[in-house]
């Protein structure tokens, strides 16, 4: 279909763009890569008034070592961000996350930043900014802020950023070394969306699990983190081989309440209780990967 | 209304366009080049995948003003002094198309995945159309035809010819 009409800016400059978005009032969207917003407008399920266009604004393209952390810019594309040798060595369940994200041709034009932004518990990369308490940077023409992944996804679609304010980039902490890591997604056809993800890292210590961190793609109306697992998995033993015959293997049972606390969507592809196992099971595949078991 | 330039299989074209024309829509009915279909609405098919500024892109999901002074490669500027493409003829003598729909897209997505794996094994071609349908062959002839076709073009460089 083709989209309604909307108005045009594209400003030379990250001030300039602010500007505009202000001025455009509330039914403005801001737009860069357009791979998750071109759809909607598509679909006529989003009617912008006016899009900010925000692509080729080389100050968001950053992808920066920042000592303790990664900085992404948010107009950095999934191609940029997998191909980073940056990203790979210091946070590589980034890497590893956004390299599953739609398909080569979307993962050239598709922002890290913008997937974000759109807030999609079905996206990858949420349940990952979860996992690693990453941080958003978000700039309006009154300045800008900070806001921590716990609590940018407020619900379905709807980040934690005002209609004026431009999602700037994205700190990834580095964890250090001990860590491993695995992104887990389950999907029907290739290039769709996950029915449910798994993101997890693990810090693995003489064969037990010493601390992990466990993100939720699809489980809920945002993307979630598994505290319960987290805390289960604490000084689990990592057997060599997965006994799948109801043997021993606390792993498997920490992941056994993998599903606590969601509240998964129901839809043409799973109901909530699949999902729920799915959850169960996607996250005992992501831990052992990410222990490297 | 904006006006952009951008290049089209080597042809450099002035346009004034409305923000919400689609790429695809500029190259089809305002430059009238077919050869770029359009498959689907939800940026699954790949049946519009055209090359922008080097790399793939679904020429559905861009606006043509986003393309403003790129330059874009299509099914239709492949072909170089009347001869085909390798990649076109290796779809053509692996019998790697039916209805030949999803075609176009299928090589300028193998044109992509070949630019950074030029012998590329059968799942690595499997991976790198993940973006493209075809609801016809079941694959497997596209596959050979992608392998086939990297070996004709080995010996030069792979890339838009």
């Amino acid at each position: 279909m083709i989209p309604a009409a909307f108005d045009y800016v594209r400003p030379e400059s990250l001030a300039e763009a602010c500007e505009a978005l202000a001025d455009a009032g509330e039914d403005a969207k801001v737009l860069a890569g357009g791979q998750s917003l071109l759809p909607l407008l598509r679909l006529r399920l989003s009617f912008p008034s006016t899009l900010v266009d925000v692509g080729r604004l080389t100050e968001l393209h950053d992808i920066r070592d920042g000592g303790d952390h990664v900085f992404i810019g948010a107009g950095a594309t999934h191609y940029d961000v997998v191909r980073s040798p940056l990203v790979n060595a210091a946070c590589p369940l980034v890497a590893l996350a956004a390299a599953t994200v739609a398909d080569p041709a979307v993962r050239h034009r598709g922002t890290f930043g913008g997937a974000l932004a759109h807030a999609d518990p079905a996206g990858d990369l949420p349940a990952v900014a979860v996992a690693l308490d990453c941080v958003f940077t978000a700039r309006s023409a009154n300045g800008e802020r900070e806001i921590p992944a716990a609590e940018f996804f407020v619900d379905y679609l709807e980040p934690a950023l005002a209609p004026d304010e431009i999602l700037t980039g994205i700190r990834v902490p580095k964890l250090g070394p001990g860590w491993g890591y695995h992104y887990e997604k389950f999907h029907r056809t290739a290039q769709s969306w996950a029915i449910v993800g798994v993101a997890a890292a693990v810090r693995r210590s003489n064969g037990v699990v010493e601390e992990a961190r466990i993100g939720l793609t699809n489980m809920g109306p945002t993307p979630l983190r598994a505290r319960g697992v987290e805390d289960a998995l604490r000084g689990a033993g990592i057997h060599p081989a997965a006994p799948d015959d109801g043997g021993a293997d606390p792993i498997r049972d920490a992941c056994g309440e993998a599903a606590a606390g969601s509240s998964p969507p129901s839809d043409l592809h799973a109901q909530p209780d699949y999902r729920r196992h799915l959850a169960r099971a996607l996250t005992h595949r992501a831990v052992r990967a990410a222990a490297r078991a | 209304m904006p006006r952009i330039t951008v290049t089209v299989d080597g042809v450099t074209y002035e346009e004034e366009v409305e923000p919400r024309l689609l790429l695809v829509h500029l190259l089809r009915d305002r430059l009238g080049r077919t050869g770029t279909p359009i498959g689907c609405d939800t940026t699954n098919c790949g049946a519009c995948t055209v090359m922008l500024d080097g790399r793939s892109a679904k020429s559905c999901s861009v606006l043509a003003v986003q393309a403003d002074g790129c330059d874009v490669l299509t099914i239709e500027g492949l072909a170089a002094d009347g001869r085909l493409h390798p990649l076109q003829t290796a779809f053509h003598e692996e019998h790697a198309l039916q209805c030949g729909y999803c075609t176009p897209g299928m090589i300028m997505a193998a044109l992509d995945l070949l630019k950074e794996d030029p012998d590329p094994s059968e799942e690595a071609v499997r991976e790198g159309l993940e973006g493209n349908l075809c609801r016809c062959t079941g694959y497997c002839n596209i596959v050979r035809a992608v392998r086939r076709g990297a070996q004709a073009m080995s010996g030069r460089e792979v890339s838009a010819s």
